[in-house]
């Protein structure tokens, strides 16, 4: 038997003999893997390993607990990568963190986020069994989508195990415009008339107040004359970043580095039209946020001396879901919730004697 | 308690008109376009509204009654196959677009609405809906959903699921609820990534959010012909190898061009054994530069013909002539049966092979045309009908097909989902513990298998659809297959 393998009858014993667990990678976002008192902290980062990764292929397979930097550098020898751009790696964020926070960085613009370059799953369900959904090949339509439920299940539906993805052919250069355009609202129509082309952006970010910050990815020799055709649908000059500024622009977009220390980070799922309004409620809470995927997720900075019922009543208000990703572990999804009774229903088919957290 | 109680009910919450209960009304329903497969409903209602969709739901739950959901019936698994003893709930009435937002890109519309109405309605705007079946002119979103249908262009945009935001759904019990909402980004565990392809175990879905894509400003397209099966995958190989993302690679086998030429005509090179078509889109730009590098690797790769074209009326003619290929084999045979297996994409020219090797050896004729950018195989099984055993000799080389794709790592269904003709393929698939856990979740949402019973998992109610072999002989003819397009 294998380490990992044993690894995992380890961990597979410790949820059946609970009480309760809650798994964690590498802990970058605490607030969602720091466990109660009563909860059995499972230390997944021992399962770390690139398992199978075939570049003809554009797939890989790799355990839980890799980091993904470690995923990122084997990618890039090869000329590839994750296109969903998974936040806080960094840090040391691993592959199962990701896709069980559901978290995918500004870049995943172009190509889409991490629930959509998931194609396998193997994960502990709540009554210890190691259980597979999806499979190795880039289509597939067999079964029940367990590899897109566990995208942002939060280590509350299943401990996850080992996890493939497709992949694909990393741009081969790319250009950064930052641009500011005075006030959200004209950003936000700028942003708008982007979104729908006819130039493919890497990324579409919104620092507020009217900040719009726009990659473009691929071959070199076509970057001067595409960021040239951007620049003129653009109502102001734009600062040009390449090279290192380029790079240090989208990481420390990806790492949140530009949040104030001690604060709060929330993700949000959203859409554009919900910006000003929220916005003005993060403004009553000296709160600050960036918009990425032309404003469809952002990341809000709660300061970490106000209390987040405040913010999950705001959301609340707007319509708007967020998860909490660090500060004082207890709160997790707060605003507008979804999944009613289906959501009730899976989770007990999952877990029916309640091994892992609520949702 | 039962069909009599239902029946009474159902009069009243539908007008005679919509409620549909005498033989010759009924034999349109009785089977999808996998037509091998045949079963008499008690009765069929056409839903107008959502309301009525959730009372109808709340009343089969009442009465114990089994119900399938049913768009335009282009499922090629069986996936809307009725169940006996149970209604069909038709939804080509709820066709409604109820919202297009261009500014955020998204589209809210009802099941019944046609996969290409969508695309229509955004066009206006330069955005469209991505997922193409080859149905697409035919097929509802309510079924894409449900069987997560693919297409031609999924290398890139990915399947259904890829596209669906949010939905709005009656569970088998008449509850309704919300998943997802207006976002790209979810929030929370992926409840709507699970209901799509969820093959209408959990429900009916009632009002769908698809996210749109702005129309490419540049096409370009490329046919290359190859003496072999092999070549042609060697080059989609080295496509993928050169860092190029086209947004479709597709093969036709020397049958599937003979028979697209007898239909549509799309002008395909003659006489060659194989065809390979490649399509790049995106920025003027980007395409031209990535154009030049795609020919360099064409013309690598040993293709004995190519035709490039950025003109839309020749693309569009070598598009009828790929997506017209399923309905174009009844020119070949009276029969024919589908598969829809994924290989590694490494493994296409062995799989290929393989399937040529086994079909020599049962004598039976197979046509190939599939999605070869992501190893998506369409070995299309010709028989005649007519003849004794040949229907059960087409099966058996489907089975081995498929339990082919299984041993070279791969998926019994990449896009036309299980259904009833491919669930007992599945076990092959996933372990005893996979299989627990989806019945164990069908039965946690379901337990009395109400909704769409018979697909995906074998029912532990019965009675079981069978397969209609004495009526009307064993029919998958291709003239049945509804004529305005080929599902994928």
């Amino acid at each position: 038997m294998s380490l990992a393998a044993g690894r995992v009858e380890a961990l597979q014993d410790v949820v059946r003999q609970g009480p309760r667990v809650l798994p964690h990678g590498a802990g970058t976002k605490p607030a969602l893997c720091t466990p109660p008192d009563d909860v059995v902290a499972l230390d997944v980062s021992g399962l770390s390993d690139i398992l199978e990764y075939d570049p003809a292929e554009l797939t890989f397979t790799a355990l839980a607990g890799t980091p993904v930097a470690e995923v990122t550098e084997a990618l890039a020898e090869h000329g590839q990568y994750l296109p969903f751009d998974p936040p806080l790696s960094r840090a040391g964020a691993t592959l199962g963190g990701v896709v069980a926070a559901g978290t995918s960085g500004p870049n995943a613009f172009r190509h889409g986020g991490v629930r959509d370059f998931i194609i396998e799953v193997r994960f502990i369900d709540g009554t210890g069994r190691l259980v597979t959904g999806g499979g190795k090949v880039v289509k597939n339509a067999a079964g029940f989508d367990l590899p897109k439920l566990m995208i942002g299940s939060l280590g509350r539906l299943g401990v996850l195990v080992q996890l493939s993805f497709k992949v694909f052919p990393r741009p081969e250069a790319t250009t950064t415009l930052r641009v500011d355009l005075g006030s959200t609202e004209a950003a936000l129509t700028t942003m708008a008339a982007l979104g729908r082309g006819p130039l493919d952006l890497d990324a579409l970010d919104l620092e507020p107040p009217g900040r719009l910050i726009l990659r473009l990815g691929g071959a070199k020799e076509t970057l001067p004359a595409r960021a040239a055709r951007l620049e003129s649908l653009l109502d102001a000059p734009a600062e040009h970043l390449d090279d290192e500024a380029d790079a240090q622009e989208w990481r420390q977009a990806a790492e949140l580095s530009w949040a104030p220390s001690g604060s709060t980070l929330v993700k949000v799922g959203l859409t554009a039209r919900r910006i000003p309004a929220l916005e003005a409620a993060l403004a009553q809470g000296g709160a600050r946020a960036r918009y990425s995927l032309a404003g469809n997720l952002g990341w809000l900075a709660w300061p970490g001396d106000r209390d987040l019922a405040e913010l999950d009543g705001a959301l609340r208000a707007l319509e708007i879901a967020g998860v909490v990703l660090t500060g004082t572990p207890g709160h997790v999804l707060i605003g507008r919730k979804d999944g009613g009774a289906f959501a009730t229903r899976v989770r007990a088919a999952l877990d029916p004697q309640a091994r892992f957290l609520e949702v | 308690m039962g069909v009599p109680e239902l029946l009474t009910s159902l009069r009243e919450l539908y007008p005679p008109k919509r409620l549909l209960t005498t033989p010759a009304q009924l034999t349109p329903f009785e089977s999808d376009a996998l037509t091998a497969f045949r079963a008499r409903p008690e009765a069929v209602v056409l839903a107008e509204t959502q309301q009525e969709v959730i009372d109808t739901v709340r009343l089969c739950h009442r009465e114990g009654v089994p119900f399938v959901a049913r768009g335009s019936g282009t499922s090629l698994s069986g996936g809307s196959l009725p169940v006996e003893g149970g209604i069909v709930i038709a939804l080509n009435r709820l066709n409604r677009v109820l919202r297009l937002d261009p500014e955020q890109r998204i589209a809210v519309v009802e099941p019944g609405v046609i996969n290409d109405h969508v695309t229509r309605a955004a066009a206006p705007h330069g955005l469209y809906y991505a997922p193409d079946p080859s149905s697409q002119s035919v097929c509802t979103i309510g079924g894409n959903l449900a069987f997560n249908s693919g297409g031609a262009h999924c290398l890139k945009h990915g399947m259904t699921s890829n596209h669906v935001l949010g939905i709005r759904a009656v569970l088998p019990d008449g509850e309704v609820v919300e998943l997802g909402g207006e976002s790209t980004e979810p929030v929370g565990p992926d409840w709507t990534g699970m209901f799509c392809g969820s093959e209408g175990l959990f429900g009916i879905a009632l009002e769908i959010t698809l996210r749109l894509v702005p129309v490419a400003e540049s096409t370009h397209t490329v046919l290359a012909a190859y003496d072999s099966l092999q070549a042609a995958g060697d080059a989609v190989a080295q496509v993928v190898a050169s860092g190029l993302l086209p947004v479709a690679m597709e093969i036709m086998d020397a049958l599937a061009i003979e028979a697209a030429e007898a239909s549509v005509k799309p002008n395909y090179p003659k006489g060659v054994p194989v065809l390979l078509i490649v399509e790049l889109e995106g920025e003027r730009e980007v395409v031209d530069a990535d154009a030049a590098r795609l020919r360099a690797v064409i013309e690598a790769s040993g293709a004995t013909d190519v035709t490039i074209t950025e003109k839309a009326e020749e693309r569009a003619l070598i598009w009828k002539g790929r997506k017209s290929a399923f309905s174009a084999v009844g020119w070949l045979a009276p029969d024919f049966l589908v598969q829809d297996g994924v290989v590694p994409r490494s493994r296409l020219g062995e799989a290929l092979g393989e399937i040529d090797r086994m079909s020599t050896e049962a004598g039976v004729r197979v046509a190939n045309v599939f999605h070869a950018g992501d190893g998506n195989l369409h070995p299309l099984i010709l028989f005649d009908g007519r003849e004794s055993d040949a229907l059960h000799h087409a099966e058996e080389l489907a089975g081995d097909i498929l339990r082919l794709c299984v041993r070279l790592g791969g998926s019994i269904t990449g896009e036309h989902g299980v259904g009833v003709e491919k669930r007992s393929y599945l076990p092959i698939m996933f372990t005893e513990d996979d299989m627990a856990l989806m019945r164990r979740l069908r039965s946690a949402v379901d337990p009395r298998e109400l909704a769409n019973r018979g697909k995906m998992l074998e029912p532990t109610h019965t009675p079981d659809p069978h397969i209609d072999a004495e009526d009307d002989g064993p029919g998958t003819s291709p003239r049945a297959v509804p004529s305005a397009g080929a599902p994928t």
